[in-house]
């Protein structure tokens, strides 16, 4: 039984690596109304920063702290340069472009810092903690509890706040956004910069368990993005649930279904969510978008 | 002072010239109609007034020039455009739409109380208020995309066929809400719309457009006294 809880708490700790992306890609989603597959090089440019913050002799908040604030202004400033060219011609056009500014940050990072992975101190003490023979490291739960306060923020902002109500109006229709005198570019600009600011929280929560380097979130952003769309791609709250279940899915199947093993478990997170998808397109939380016609 | 005026006002997409100098006075409180053909560039008037189009010649706004603002500068100033297409937000709900509408205002007291005129105004709205505005019906989403404009408290309305694709009596309905909202809160209008019974019921004059030139001018008895104007846009 408690090698059962065990494997479970594990997988948690691992799913709230893929939340911490997936909240990023669900705030620039509703913020854009774009998938954003730069998401992962923005998290870790920022990372960057704080990792040479850190090297010079900074004590690791107040690297992640300038983290966030370096985060918001090259994600304010890719979507002013970069992005903005690209807003109102076709969405596949932008989305491409994402993947070219991905290529570009991971180049960029490795250029100042190299392609080998250096080790990251933790925001976290590094101790683990048994309870009733499970054994639970203080890092995961801290990287699970600034998560749930960063999903409800998310959430808070969405739903109850008019800077999330004019985002989510850009993202729906920035043309007719306009006419309600919204600033759409300024909006685009908060939003982008937002989504990188998160990013950077995200890339310190997990640079000490991943290594920093630049590809370090490559294949955590193939999990956060089935995180994402399982979630519903607008639901910060299904985004950490379908993490969630992503992690201990990948877990529990390495543990105990023998012909899965380590090699092959990342196959059953992803069957799963392809069954949910064909039952259920609109994703757990998603809502289901009705159109006339 | 003419609330809005249009001096000579050209505009073209791309290489293809859709405005040939177009001038037009709209007075305090007042409202005009814009009648023409397909293509005489009605809805290119409308949209060079908000600044969606690239203008040469003069939009005058309070009598400050207001050519080659964009459409959330010129909405700033208090021109809202209801677009041809309606432009709702499909993912918000209702009230979302309307507050969308209000989003420049601080007024939190008389947002509340437009908030419960527009719904009084559009009773269909109050009834769907939770409602995403994709899942409305093509009526209740041009009454939708009227309310979320007088949400923004405008001095003057640019509305683009609204009757475009509803049944009569809905398009009716749109209509009786747009003259309440003329001489209940004195929102000026500039009046686009292919069916001349329903501009009429709303305009004091009207201008006639014919390939993006002023092709007649007059007060609504006027142009509906000339025969030449009733057979070619008023269906005899």
């Amino acid at each position: 039984m408690s090698y059962f809880v065990q494997v479970v708490v594990d997988g948690l700790s691992n799913g709230a690596i893929y939340a911490a992306l997936a909240l990023a890609i669900v705030l620039v989603f509703r913020a854009t109304g774009l998938v954003n597959f730069a998401q992962g090089g923005m998290a870790v440019a920022a990372t960057f920063v704080a990792y040479a913050l850190v090297r010079a002799g900074v004590p690791v908040l107040a690297a992640l702290l300038a983290a966030v604030v370096a985060g918001f202004a090259l994600g304010a400033l890719l979507e002013r340069g970069v992005m903005r060219h690209f807003e109102r011609g076709e969405p596949d056009t932008a989305i491409v472009a994402t993947i070219a500014l991905l290529l570009l940050l991971t180049g960029g990072s490795a250029f100042f810092f190299g392609y080998e992975p250096h080790p990251f101190p933790s925001l976290f003490p590094n101790r683990t903690f048994e309870v009733l023979g499970v054994f639970v490291s203080l890092r995961s739960v801290g990287t699970i509890v600034v998560l749930l306060a960063v999903m409800a923020g998310l959430q808070l902002l969405f739903r109850s706040t008019k800077l999330g109500l004019a985002m989510r109006a850009v993202a729906d229709n920035p043309e007719s956004s306009a006419l309600s005198a919204l600033p759409v570019s300024r909006l685009l600009m908060v939003g982008w910069g937002l989504a990188a600011a998160l990013g950077a929280i995200a890339g310190v929560l997990v640079a000490p368990q991943l290594f920093i380097s630049p590809g370090m979130l490559d294949f955590v952003l193939v999990y956060a993005l089935a995180a994402a769309i399982l979630g519903g791609l607008d639901s910060p709250v299904g985004a950490v649930v379908a993490a969630a279940f992503i992690g201990v899915a990948e877990s529990l199947a390495g543990a105990y279904v023998d012909i899965v093993g380590d090699d092959l478990k990342i196959a059953v997170p992803f069957l799963a969510v392809m069954v949910i998808l064909v039952l259920r397109p609109q994703g757990l939380f998603g809502k289901k978008t009705t159109v006339r016609v | 002072m003419s609330l809005l005026e249009l001096e000579d006002v050209r505009a073209s997409y791309g290489h293809a010239d859709v405005l040939h100098g177009i001038s037009l006075t709209l007075p305090d409180n007042g409202a005009t109609g814009l009648l023409g053909a397909n293509g005489a560039g009605k809805t290119t008037t409308l949209r060079a007034i908000s600044g969606m189009v690239r203008t040469t010649g003069r939009v005058l706004f309070e009598g400050r020039d207001i050519s080659g603002l964009g459409p959330d500068r010129t909405a700033a100033l208090g021109i809202a455009h209801v677009p041809e297409g309606r432009g709702t937000l499909g993912q918000l709900t209702v009230r979302e739409n309307l507050l969308v509408g209000a989003y420049r205002r601080k007024d939190k007291a008389a947002v509340s109380a437009d908030l419960d005129y527009c719904l009084d105004l559009f009773p269909n709205l109050a009834e769907r208020i939770r409602s995403h505005a994709a899942a409305l019906s093509g009526g209740e989403q041009q009454m939708l995309a009227v309310g979320r404009a007088f949400m923004a408290k405008p001095r003057v309305m640019l509305l683009d066929e609204a009757s475009l694709g509803l049944a009569p009596s809905t398009a009716r309905r749109v209509y009786d809400a747009v003259v309440r909202l003329r001489q209940e809160a004195q929102v000026a209008m500039v009046v686009v719309e292919q069916n001349a019974n329903l501009a009429f019921s709303v305009v004091d004059d009207a201008t006639v457009l014919e390939t993006g030139r002023v092709a007649l001018h007059g007060t609504s008895s006027e142009l509906l006294g000339m025969d030449a104007v009733r057979r070619a846009y008023l269906g005899g």
